[in-house]
């Protein structure tokens, strides 16, 4: 019973909490889904991630002293999602990230030629969810939510040094399934 | 800087993420390589393309809504999320589990066995700690401070050697990734120049080598069950030299 005593604060008595909560957490709630719709992509599991999530970021609010709200949400959403990819869509998790980025890039047979196809968003939409999610979160944070390597590291918990890498091997990846795109329809 | 150099760090560039001085290097290089420049501006278009904001999933407002209010004052007391009272013991367990999943969620990475994919794998992080903003992770010359820092960080316990009077001082410690696992990344200086030793847990055995890449002089070696990599623009004599330090049981 004590449990569900902590998890439902007396108000009169903790008045300030929740507008505390809300004024963390609803600026980044776009950030939240964003990223959950990413790593599932499907609207209504990216709702409920986002809300588990935001339920584990209440519980565990009191926790919560730092001024990067965003990167705390986010690194909840971003465990709430692998838990969930784990158990729903591991094939996801699986897959195998081991070719060389350099020869990915090398693989992609003229950049220049590349251009136009970025200006297709629906290609670029398909190549993107493409991506196993390791290299898909990557791109979210650094190219949607803007985040430094620092705040990417510690949202995903892959080493700072290993951020530029694995942002490298996205790119690569990434250019290298837009060409293919391109080689399928001429 | 050579083209090999410049592939690595044209993301760190692109980001933003590179110390003031690399980031003059690699543009003075853009500047006379067009092959570089092309592999930049396809960068820098991707980027643009995926920056429009059309590729951005924002909150439906149905969602911002049931959220906003369940974290309301309610007057009554009866539920936070529209869960009866009894669910929430079913929510605080698959919370715990969700946490104690979660914590060992590491991301999955290349089964690499390749020497050559080794090397480069070696030379790219060194090349990578030299960006000023990431050399260390834990700065201290104390191997007593170093080497409980790793505690927790890595399921291994690096042996951490203290140089200090025989001319290799302790810079600091870093985790990274090499060869598809956590690493312990002990950072070392003779004069100017910084050494890099990585080094984790194998069970292979193998001779001690040398070798040479990209202008670098990498030395690899097994002891303790550990694989040592240790690699430095220093010379190869004194390397050498400090490989051996490394070797000897007195160090440690």
């Amino acid at each position: 019973m004590g449990l569900i005593r902590n998890l439902q604060p007396e108000r009169s008595s903790e008045q300030d909490e929740p507008s505390r909560f809300e004024k963390a957490i609803l600026p980044h709630l776009d950030a939240a889904y964003n990223l959950a719709r990413w790593l599932t992509r499907n609207d209504q599991d990216a709702e409920d991630m986002v809300q588990e999530a935001c339920l584990r970021a209440f519980k565990s609010f009191d926790g919560f002293y730092g001024v990067h709200a965003k990167a705390w949400l986010l690194t909840i959403v971003r465990n709430t999602c692998y838990t969930w990819l784990g158990k729903n869509r591991v094939h996801d998790l699986s897959a195998s990230l081991d070719e060389d980025v350099h020869q990915a890039e090398s693989q992609v047979p003229d950049p220049q030629a590349l251009l136009p196809r970025f200006e297709d968003n629906q290609a670029l939409r398909q190549a993107l969810e493409g991506l196993p999610a390791e290299f898909r979160e990557v791109l979210i944070l650094r190219e949607l939510e803007g985040l430094s390597y620092k705040e990417i590291a510690d949202v995903t918990g892959i080493p700072q040094g290993t951020v530029m890498s694995r942002l490298a091997r996205a790119r690569g990846r990434l250019k290298l399934s837009l060409a293919g795109h391109m080689n399928k329809e001429h | 800087m050579n083209c090999q150099e410049v592939r690595i760090l044209i993301d760190g560039y692109v980001d933003g993420e590179l110390d003031p001085i690399r980031n003059r290097e690699v543009e003075q290089h853009f500047r006379t390589c067009p092959a570089c420049s092309t592999v930049l501006n396809s960068h820098q278009a991707l980027r643009a393309a995926l920056r429009t904001g059309s590729l951005y999933r924002t909150a439906p407002p149905a969602l911002r809504n049931r959220i906003r209010s369940s974290f309301k004052p309610a007057p009554t007391r009866k539920s936070l999320m529209g869960l009866p009272q009894w669910r929430w013991v079913a929510v605080a367990a698959s919370l715990a589990l969700v946490s104690v999943l979660t914590w060992r969620a590491v991301p999955f990475l290349p089964t690499e066995t390749a020497d050559d994919q080794l090397i480069q794998e070696v030379t790219a992080s060194h090349v990578r700690s030299l960006m000023v903003t990431h050399l260390v992770d834990i700065s201290s010359s104390d191997r007593h401070v170093v080497k409980p820092w790793f505690t927790g960080k890595l399921d291994f316990a690096p042996s951490v050697a203290d140089l200090t009077e025989q001319g290799f001082p302790m810079v600091g410690g870093r985790l990274d990734y090499v060869n598809g696992r956590a690493v312990a990344g002990l950072v070392y200086k003779r004069r100017e120049h910084v050494i890099n030793v990585f080094l984790w847990p194998s069970a292979a055995a193998v001779e001690t080598r040398s070798l040479a890449h990209q202008g670098y002089h990498l030395v690899c070696w097994t002891q303790s069950g550990m694989t040592y990599w240790a690699i430095s623009d220093l010379n190869s004599r004194e390397l050498q030299e400090f490989v051996q330090l490394l070797q000897s049981p007195s160090s440690h």
